[in-house]
């Protein structure tokens, strides 16, 4: 009988049970006006320990070899093809990293993705193109671009001008890139990270200029935008699985079977939440949840 | 950030670490737009001098920041700081051209030139919403007939006179629609795409907090 399952499961609830004993001790002796932990958001921090022990439990797995199915992502799977297309036509790819400024994760994610997007376009020698919003993801985005170039041994073929600052101004940036994307008929469109109301505007007019176009976003109100006008889109943890699966390296992908077992137990709450709930029963379930 | 998430930060540092945290973002963002300013005027100004390849759109971009921010810094009544200066030199009565309140030349820019421009580009969303709308609801197959059947309804609804059409048919049609459609399978599946985003966005936090993830960085 295979009991790695059992044994996880015991050793992310025994991590929990040990690291959550702390705040519960020092909240045990403090009085009401004195008190320094925030009891009302405890579940939140054993949430926070469980995830972090599954993604980390998963993570030495992964590094110990042990083999992972991670699921197809048509939209990840197109991206060399889509540089393919680019290399076969003479034409540019063009990458953004989305519109908010460093300090956003969606925008990190678009930048770890240029990263492996960046590689296949150097061994394919193609031209690239990445216009930011930001000073701090201009000299993130060259610095990402250049490692890229130099890791498939390409220095040479790196190009500063790239990446290149655009305009602060969200519909001033949007109406450059649309010129752009009119003027040079990009063969490939990569949209990846945070965008708002300028998302349908780059991707209609993408599509408008011929371009196999990728989009991925964590945004909910912008995702129908991409879907309706891209070809490929990744919906929300797609776009931070996407440098882990185009890494293909175990390690990556070990915190993606970290996530998947926390969205076990999130599936399991709320199927107790809604029978508790039609029971008549789920006060005490629902204060839980509510955190302050 | 995290642990201050836990804590009750005013017990601790005396004041909300927040609002700590936020006064030296000032005081750098201070300095920063000097920075910011002497760079963008320093590289532009070299290219116009050069004639290098569109040098009337960065002369334009020099005139552009001076046109913005020159009239706003200046004093906008004798009271001001250095307004007995400038007023010896030019009538009082133009003081309501400086600063950044109403009828002020900073105003005028921003209201006539800037503001317009933003507004057309968002304004073409509407044609742009049109045309990919179209592609989408085309009813190709059973999947593309329901989405377009819902749309319609949905729109219905949102409209006056779509709804007053609905209520024809039964006075409850337009709860229903809002019921079942909009709070039922809508927020499911958001609220899906939600905790799976907040999941993939607290993993990859970790693995960048722990080193695993470094590819943002140029590494890896």
């Amino acid at each position: 009988m295979n009991r790695r399952p059992l044994l996880a499961t015991i050793r992310i609830l025994a991590a929990t049970i040990f690291f959550s004993g702390f705040p519960i001790l020092s909240a045990w002796g403090q009085t009401d006006d004195g008190s320094v932990f925030r009891l009302d958001r405890l579940p939140v921090l054993i949430f926070a320990l469980v995830f972090s022990a599954a993604v980390l439990l998963y993570t030495r797995w992964a590094k110990q070899g042990k083999p992972l199915f991670i699921r197809k992502i048509a939209g990840i799977d197109a991206v060399e093809e889509a540089v393919g297309r680019a290399t076969e036509m003479g034409k540019p790819v063009l990458f953004i990293p989305g519109i908010a400024d460093v300090e956003d994760i969606e925008t990190i994610a678009g930048l770890s993705i240029l990263g492996r997007v960046a590689k296949i376009v150097a061994q394919y020698d193609t031209p690239l193109s990445v216009p930011v919003r930001y000073p701090m993801i201009l000299a993130a985005g060259q610095e990402v671009v250049e490692q890229a170039y130099m890791e498939v041994g390409r220095r040479d073929a790196y190009d500063k001008d790239m990446v290149k600052y655009v305009a602060g101004e969200q519909f001033a940036f949007t109406a450059t890139v649309n010129g752009w994307m009119m003027r040079e008929r990009p063969a490939a469109n990569i949209y990846m990270g945070a965008f708002f109301a300028e998302s349908l505007l780059l991707a209609e007019t993408g599509n408008a200029a011929g371009s196999i176009q990728i989009a991925g976003t964590a945004r909910p109100e912008q995702l129908p935008f991409f879907i309706a006008a891209c070809d490929y889109t990744l919906m929300g943890e797609e776009l931070y699985a996407a440098s882990s699966y185009l890494s293909h390296e175990p390690l990556m992908l070990g915190g993606l079977k970290g996530q998947d077992f926390v969205k076990i137990i999130i599936i399991v709450a709320i199927i107790l939440g809604a029978v508790l709930a039609t029971l008549g029963a789920g006060e005490w379930y629902h204060n839980i949840f509510d955190v302050g | 950030m995290v642990i201050s998430f836990f804590f009750d930060n005013e017990q601790i540092f005396g004041q909300k670490a927040e609002e700590f945290v936020l006064q030296w973002v000032t005081i750098v963002g201070g300095f920063a737009l000097v920075l910011g300013v002497f760079s963008i005027v320093r590289v532009n100004a070299r290219a116009v001098a050069m004639k290098s390849r569109d040098w009337p759109f960065k002369l334009m971009t020099v005139v552009s920041v001076f046109a913005m921010a020159v009239p706003a810094m200046l004093p906008v009544s004798k009271s001001s700081n250095g307004g007995k200066v400038l007023f010896s030199i030019i009538p009082e009565s133009w003081g309501s051209l400086f600063g950044t309140g109403p009828n002020s030349i900073y105003d005028w820019l921003f209201n006539y030139l800037d503001s317009p421009m933003m507004e057309t580009m968002f304004a073409m969303l509407a044609f742009f919403i049109a045309s990919a709308a179209y592609r989408a609801f085309r009813a190709r197959s059973a999947d593309a007939t329901l989405l377009l059947l819902t749309a319609l309804l949905v729109m219905l609804w949102r409209v006056p006179m779509g709804e007053a059409f609905l209520r024809l048919f039964g006075d409850s049609v337009p709860d229903y629609i809002n019921t079942f459609i909009m709070n039922g399978f809508n927020v499911a599946v958001q609220r899906g795409i939600i905790i799976g985003a907040a999941l993939g966005a607290a993993s990859m936090s970790l693995r960048i907090m722990l080193g695993i993830e470094r590819t943002y960085m140029g590494k890896g």
